[in-house]
């Protein structure tokens, strides 16, 4: 029997015939059928109710000519929730909402939110997906809130830090996927170039582009390594990233940990030399989210679904590198990034220019992954927590999993046949030290440097 | 043979002599300075750092590069090739309408209001210390607030063009109503004029210039206001445009912008000039 025939046929055919699917008597009445999508849907849970129920097609039909039809239906009706069964099947159905506005920061971490515009990915899904250039994180924030934004690009810090009410209204905002892992990068000003040692770094002022980012988590942590107090030590200023390419020609900042393409703009300026790249510091490290509001997943269940699939294979063609060459060519243009191809591609390819004369290749410089592992919110609370960000006790394990949406992402995964990991936790080593997802308060401890 | 040149004739040459030396001036401050050659530099390296050519797309540019552009954009005005990237005539009517928006609001709310202050030496009053207090506050500061509570960017962009260009049409408005001619106003109360006749054919007439200039005043703050809160807020507008081209360090697409700014700001401005021609009067 195939998932689409009536199951309360006793007279189904069993061999195949006429279309493809064998229920009916060609091709073309296939298809006019399986245009109505709930018929379709609901067809296919019954189907597939009946089958668990009899896994034999000949006791099906015995059973079925016993009782009749419409008995059989009425009967398994009463022990099984077929309704419920076919609304949770629906869920690949109908989309509630096809126009969707989403915002982005103009910077390579949004490449896959900003490809799946021009290659075609929300096409597919049939979503109807006008990206909006936004101005900065704080615009980002306070549109999301607004409602203006369906879903939005935003730093994996943003989503725990609006659901904890941190720096802005709390609001429950989820982190749906990763976008990208690594790709940041320390960078400093040319008339550094002998100060290699952080130890040696006291008094410089860097600039950041967050509070709530992972450039200033990482950024301190760095700094607190070398034994500097980031508080203390040394001035950190909230800027957007091409205002730190201009105050770095201008002398206002010493270095940056900021985006990608401004790391490698800052190189073809010829004002700054990449110092550190950010994977250098945690191998793996999320930056940046596709973030939604948790209303906007319960009113649009179907809708987030397809944004899901859109968005999750958008990342996983990312993390090919065979094809960047065609994704740089895709979101180069002043409608996405506005950014010279030659600084995209040294920034996607790991291939680049230093900035002190030296050609490095590093391929997985920037690399895209959409698993929100659990394990990444932990950590990025303990840090909040111990530059003061977070006052007060904090449950880390019920923050993470209510906002890093992991086991929805694994399930939507499988779906789409992309390989997600079997767990939402695991250990993560930052420079050098392992990170224990399981010892939060421990490891908090563990550090001499801390405002807590 | 000796002409005279009239004083126009001379203001005209003199502006073009100071055009001429402002572009030499510029052409010299812009010469590209010969590079001198690094002897053992690996020519992949030098490659990637786009061989020296990338000091050119963001650093100042030469005269010929900026009339380059200004050509290309204005041959260009109302290309459309997505929500993120639109043509110059199209970025310029967003800002316009935003400005003729929540400048026309104001006039709306601040004529009548000007009117029954500048009829009241009560109301005056006790309405001054309130204008005293929010006038000097920077249109922009009202921005957080307005995005908080009002939860839409654009509107929030209109709000603040509303709330600059509030207070010199209000005090002007005022300030022309309070100072009608006392003889008027006495004409008319002798000829029993109704009040509503009276505030159209007498005090409106003669408060106008004063009503005008508080109207040109706004129509400049307002253009310059609104730059800087599409700059915030994003999307569309001048604004937005100037902080795109910013976003990729193309100071030439900046100047541009900046022109473009300067040359609707001044049309604006004439507008009024000419408008307040035709209500000026002599007494």
């Amino acid at each position: 029997m195939s998932g689409f025939d009536n199951p309360f046929d006793p007279d189904t055919k069993l061999h195949r015939a006429g279309c493809s699917c064998g229920r009916h008597h060609s091709q073309a009445d296939h298809e006019a059928d399986m245009k109505n999508e709930d018929a379709r849907v609901s067809r296919v849970v019954e189907s597939a109710v009946m089958r668990g129920l009899f896994p034999d097609d000949q006791m099906r039909r015995n059973f079925l000519r016993a009782v009749g039809t419409g008995t059989a239906m009425a009967a398994i009706s009463t022990f099984f929730p077929m309704g419920a069964a076919k609304a949770l099947a629906a869920e690949k159905g109908k989309l509630e909402k096809t126009d969707l506005k989403i915002g982005f920061i103009p910077i390579t971490c949004a490449t896959p939110i900003i490809m799946a515009g021009p290659m075609g990915f929300y096409a597919r899904e049939g979503l109807n997906v006008t990206l909006q250039k936004t101005a900065g994180w704080a615009v980002i924030r306070d549109k999301v809130q607004n409602k203006e934004y369906d879903a939005s690009h935003m730093l994996s810090p943003m989503p725990l830090a609006m659901s904890l009410g941190l720096g802005s209204a709390k609001q429950a905002v989820d982190v749906a996927s990763i976008q990208n892992i690594n790709g940041q990068a320390i960078t400093l000003s040319l008339k550094h170039k002998d100060k290699l040692n952080p130890k040696d770094w006291k008094g410089m002022k860097f600039g950041l582009p967050f509070d709530y980012s992972i450039h200033n988590l990482l950024l301190r942590y760095y700094l607190a390594e070398a034994g500097l107090d980031p508080d203390k030590d040394v001035e950190l200023r909230m800027m957007p990233p091409p205002d730190m390419v201009a105050n770095l020609r201008a002398g206002n900042i010493d270095g940056f940990l900021g985006p990608e393409p401004f790391n490698q703009r800052a190189v073809y300026e010829e004002v700054g030399f990449i110092h550190t790249l950010s994977r250098d510091l945690w191998d793996g490290h999320p930056c940046c989210a596709f973030g939604v509001q948790e209303g906007f997943y319960k009113q649009y269940p179907n809708t987030y679904a397809a944004l899901f699939r859109a968005i999750a294979s958008a990342t996983d063609y990312a993390h090919k590198p065979e094809n960047r060459k065609a994704i740089i060519e895709a979101i180069a243009p002043a409608n996405y990034l506005n950014q010279p191809i030659p600084v995209l591609e040294q920034v996607m390819t790991g291939r680049f220019a230093d900035g002190l004369g030296k050609v490095k290749n590093v391929p997985d410089r920037v690399d895209f992954d959409p698993f929100p592992w659990q394990s990444m919110a932990v950590w990025i609370l303990t840090q909040l927590k111990r530059w003061n960000y977070i006052k007060g006790d904090i449950d880390y394990k019920m923050v993470a999993e209510e906002v890093f949406r992991a086991t929805d992402a694994r399930k939507r995964m499988a779906e789409l046949g992309l390989k997600a990991p079997a767990s939402n936790y695991m250990k993560h080593t930052i420079m050098g030290k392992v990170f224990d997802p399981t010892k939060p308060a421990e490891y908090l401890n563990s550090f001499a440097i801390k405002r807590t | 043979m000796k002409t005279r040149l009239t004083l126009n004739q001379k203001a005209g040459l003199l502006s073009l002599g100071l055009f001429a030396l402002i572009l030499l001036v510029w052409y010299l401050a812009t010469l590209p300075d010969a590079k001198v050659a690094a002897a053992n530099v690996d020519p992949e390296y030098a490659a990637l750092m786009g061989g020296g050519a990338a000091s050119s797309a963001s650093s100042f540019p030469t005269p010929v590069a900026m009339a380059q552009t200004v050509w290309e954009r204005l041959s260009d005005p109302f290309y459309d090739n997505g929500p993120n990237d639109k043509g110059i005539g199209i970025q310029l009517a967003y800002s316009l309408a935003r400005v003729l928006g929540g400048f026309f609001l104001a006039a709306a709310v601040a004529i009548p209001l000007g009117f029954a202050i500048g009829n009241s030496r009560v109301f005056y009053q006790a309405i001054n210390p309130y204008v005293q207090l929010l006038k000097p506050i920077s249109p922009l500061a009202w921005m957080p607030l307005a995005l908080y509570t009002i939860k839409d960017a654009s509107a929030s962009a209109i709000f603040v063009i509303f709330i600059c260009s509030l207070w010199p049409m209000l005090i002007n408005t005022a300030h022309g109503v309070a100072n009608v001619r006392r003889d008027w106003l006495d004409v008319a109360r002798t000829l029993e004029v109704n009040p509503l006749r009276k505030a159209f054919r007498v005090i409106l007439p003669a408060a106008a210039p004063t009503i005008l200039t508080g109207m040109r005043i706004s129509m400049g703050i307002a253009w310059l206001v609104i730059v800087a809160a599409e700059m915030l807020v994003g999307g569309t507008g001048i604004g937005y445009f100037v902080w795109n081209e910013w976003n990729n360090l193309s100071i030439t697409n900046v100047l541009f912008a900046i022109l473009m700014i300067g040359v609707v700001g001044m049309a604006l401005d004439s507008i009024f000039g000419v408008l307040s021609k035709r209500v000026a009067y002599q007494e």
